[in-house]
């Protein structure tokens, strides 16, 4: 029996931000949302008439992480360094970082980042809102 | 006339279930006078002669049950909560286990008096063997009050110890974007957990890029505190900041080297300041002293 | 609200619709029991990855939760039952890497670490039981009516 659920299963959105591909996970993800996830993405990489500058994954929205997610993170991630573009993923929770590390996935692979911001400036893409400089370092 | 020897003890005890239940109003007033049941009950005298009758009743209960030294008696089951509460009042008045206990004993008295009053010979056989099995029932209870005790008094240390691992755990910011965490004691399991869960969340909360955990106050570090080490460094790189380890004595270095523990990519720095250099020359911070101004420095 | 259920729950697992069903009754129930976030964290990820196993291995089964109460303690017990091949070398399965799914060898090895208690029983061509415990730790929140 199923019941009804918080999050529609449907495909995740790959929004453009300049250059760069950015993806937000949101809720529980169903497992072939996130293979077709995959291939959007790489293919995405793969048929973009201008060079994609990087691809930034905002994890901030979900709640568990499991090794089946975590190998799709890693090998979107390797599948685009194959394409010779980097993937940041950002936002993870604590609690998620936490539990990823005792099942044994650190993701030595993966560059990560606090949030969307700070990966975007990680890519070289510093959001002009953002202050990048120490506020009590003037000259 | 020969009667089993096990159907003698189920009849007295069935006598006695029915001398509780028959005198349950007078017992429930006598207890509801004594200090254990006064001290809970403090508001009103009929909550305490309630309280009291539930007592008497899971007596009788367990009495009938036949078997008034079974801890694990159904009839205790309705009254467990209602004692470990009582039992808790007295331990938190500062009363320790064996005075609680005393009490508890002290309950059978009022019953022994009124029992003894049921038959007109003391030395009738029948009252003698009731008398004794309403000691035992009380002994049960006094155990069962016992073990409350005891489960209160663990969860007391277990709501302490956790006090204690949080207060043990600060978390400074040092810089913008870079905290740290002075280690001090022994690192076991729990403590690490706490570390890493107040690690992660001060990450999160000063958006910080860089964590230092300095183990200057580390008294021993073995292969399982390096592998906690090594599981908040990695957790922290998930989520997008560095970690430095920092305060190595040398004589932790050397075990960490005899003992072939591989810190593997984690950073290190002798001192704490030097992991905040570290930290801020990374962010493209340059600390200098200030240049004299107009020669007037003191 | 804390309305802790006193009969187990069985929910069946044959899609993967079903999994997640699976992981968000066992976050409600881990919450509506006083599980912190870090714990229930761990155990959801635990039940997602055994509750996979059942469905990817096992062809499907079912999985029952039976909330559990032991002295001060409440806990949560789950099993991930299915009528599959069953697997022919326990220990080799519980090995760190050990794959035959594809995966990353992460599933019964890594969830496992993720909980207090675990317990596997498999018969080859008869199915897999994987039965997981864990308990609130710290201090029980306090039950009402308590003074």
């Amino acid at each position: 029996m199923t019941g009804p659920f918080a999050t529609q299963p449907g495909p995740v959105p790959v929004l453009v931000l300049g250059d760069v591909l950015l993806v937000t996970l949101q809720g529980d993800l169903h497992d072939t949302a996130a293979e077709r996830l995959q291939q959007d993405i790489t293919q995405r990489i793969a048929s973009s008439p201008a060079p994609v500058g990087g691809v930034v994954i905002d994890i901030s929205g979900v709640e568990i992480v499991d090794s089946f997610l975590g190998r799709i993170l890693a090998e979107i991630a390797a599948s685009a360094r194959l394409l010779a573009t980097r993937t940041v993923l950002a936002g993870m929770r604590p609690s998620v970082a936490i539990t990823l590390v005792e099942l044994g996935l650190t993701m030595p692979g993966l560059d990560t980042a606090l949030d969307v911001e700070r990966a975007l400036s990680l890519l070289g893409h510093p959001s002009p809102a953002a202050p990048t400089t120490h506020p009590e370092e003037g000259a | 006339m020969q009667v089993a020897e096990h159907e003698t003890a189920l009849d007295v005890t069935r006598e006695l279930s029915d001398f509780l239940e028959r005198r349950r109003e007078q017992i429930a007033q006598r207890w509801a006078e004594a200090s254990l049941f006064r001290a809970v009950f403090t508001v009103s005298r009929d909550e305490a002669v309630e309280a009291c009758k539930a007592v008497v009743d899971a007596l009788a209960e367990v009495a009938r049950g036949g078997r008034p030294e079974d801890l694990r008696a159904p009839g205790f089951d309705s009254v467990r909560e209602q004692l470990g509460r009582m039992a808790a009042s007295r331990a938190k008045a500062g009363y320790t286990p064996s005075q609680i206990a005393g009490e508890v004993a002290g309950l059978r008295e009022p019953v022994t008096s009124l029992l003894r009053a049921e038959y007109d010979d003391p030395a009738d056989p029948r009252a003698q063997a009731n008398e004794i099995a309403l000691t035992i029932l009380i002994g049960t209870l006094r155990l069962v009050v016992m073990e409350t005790t005891v489960d209160a008094g663990e969860e007391l240390i277990a709501r302490q110890r956790q006090q204690l691992l949080e207060v043990a755990t600060p978390v400074i910011r040092l810089w913008d974007g870079v905290v740290a965490v002075p280690l001090i004691g022994t690192l076991d399991s729990a403590r690490s957990q706490i570390v890493m869960e107040s690690l992660l969340e001060a990450i999160v909360d000063q958006r910080a890029r860089y964590a230092i955990l300095d183990i200057t106050g580390v008294p021993t570090v073995d292969s399982l505190v390096a592998q906690h080490l090594m599981k908040t460094v990695a957790a922290a790189r998930l989520m997008g900041a560095e970690c430095i380890v920092s305060g190595i004595r040398p004589a932790i270095a050397q075990t960490i080297v005899q003992l072939g523990i591989d810190l593997g990519t984690i950073i290190t720095r002798a001192g704490l300041s030097d992991a905040l250099a570290y930290a801020l020359s990374q962010q493209g911070i340059v600390v200098s002293p200030r240049p004299a101004m107009g020669g007037n420095a003191r | 609200m804390h309305a802790p259920f006193v009969s187990a729950t069985r929910l069946s697992i044959g899609s993967d619709a079903d999994l997640a069903w699976v992981r968000q009754q066992v976050r409600q129930a881990a919450a509506a029991l006083g599980f912190g976030l870090v714990q229930q964290t761990k155990l959801v990820t635990a039940v997602s990855e055994l509750a996979r196993n059942t469905l990817v291995h096992g062809g499907g089964g079912h999985m029952e939760m039976t909330p559990l109460a032991e002295g001060n303690r409440v806990g949560l017990r789950l099993s991930f039952v299915d009528r599959g091949p069953g697997i022919r070398d326990l220990e080799l399965a519980m090995t760190d890497g050990y794959t035959t799914g594809g995966g990353l060898g992460k599933g019964l090895s890594g969830s496992k670490r993720l909980v207090a208690e675990f317990a596997i029983d498999s018969r080859p061509g008869e199915g897999t039981t994987v039965t997981i415990a864990d308990w609130v730790s710290g201090v029980p929140s306090p039950r009402a009516g308590a003074s």
